[in-house]
């Protein structure tokens, strides 16, 4: 049951908003994605406090399993990319956090003004196997369709990150020759 | 300000954060972790609604959405991620202020 705002959750939210701060600051790349993942625990937590279990162990396991570990793939196959150590924010920066200060204020302003309903009921059931069940009977043809989505997505990112079969081809064809 | 305003709040920084990441930073791979961020502060707005329904105790409807969500999210990541070492192979930069066009 959630009867207010407890220590827990402002301890759980100052660690996911300083991960997310600090990912936007840091200057090496890898230690952003380290604090990225710091962020993505703490959201994680956040859905456990939400009784979301199955939620929150999901997020774990496809954000820091999946998302950050490739993310850091990426950065290291890319690394010495170019981008000089001087200035690594874009030359509007300061029209892009002002953008995103005023979204923020515009959205809190909404959210304090909004009165939401204050108490929780109780616990949702959201068990693993009610969450199977609907999976299967409810939610089977989204279930579905997120089945190919993520195929043909797949597919696709290793299609699009190949190298040119032509290209390599031929210059294995001359290495070869010569 | 009640649970539920928390909650939103949280996400609404984070959600702000995230953009902020994504205007601000040259390199094209921070710029899909703040879209990144931007998903998940969608994702906690989600759940936070989906629990503080009056319908929670035997409804899976918010739940639902923010897995399929979660599912999205990844394909998206993927597919960004091969896109950037993609054009990186062609150009040898990630400088989004140096990727101006994208044939190669």
């Amino acid at each position: 049951m959630i009867h207010g705002i407890g220590i827990v959750f402002l301890i759980t939210s100052a660690i996911t908003v300083a991960g997310a701060l600090a990912a936007a600051l840091l200057k090496n790349l890898i230690h952003c994605v380290l604090c990225l993942s710091i962020t993505l625990a703490g959201l994680a937590l956040l859905y456990l406090q939400l009784d979301a279990q199955f939620a929150g162990f999901a997020q774990i396991l496809v954000y820091i399993g999946a998302v950050a570990i490739l993310v850091v793939f990426a950065i290291l196959l890319t690394r010495g990319a170019g981008i000089p150590e001087y200035r690594n924010v874009s030359s509007s920066w300061l029209v892009s956090l002002v953008i995103a200060a005023a979204i923020f204020a515009l959205l809190t302003w909404a959210v304090i003004r909004s009165f939401p309903a204050t108490a929780a009921g109780a616990a949702p059931g959201a068990t693993v196997q009610s969450i199977g069940s609907a999976l299967m009977s409810t939610y089977v043809l989204p279930l579905e369709i997120v089945a190919v989505l993520l195929t043909v997505a797949l597919i696709g990112a290793v299609i699009v990150a190949m190298p040119e079969s032509g290209a390599a081809g031929k210059s294995i064809e001359k290495g070869g020759a010569q | 300000m009640t649970p539920l305003a928390g909650f939103l709040i949280v996400a609404a920084l984070v959600f702000a954060i995230g953009l902020a990441i994504a205007l601000t930073r040259r390199n094209a791979i921070l710029v899909l972790v703040g879209i990144e961020l931007m998903l998940n502060a969608a994702n906690l707005n989600l759940i936070a609604f989906w629990r503080f329904s009056p319908h929670a105790a035997n409804s899976l409807t918010g739940m639902m959405f923010a897995i399929f969500s979660i599912a999205v999210a990844a394909a998206e990541a993927a597919v960004g991620l091969g896109l950037v070492i993609a054009y990186h192979r062609h150009t040898k930069t990630t400088d989004l202020d140096a990727m101006t066009r994208m044939r190669g």
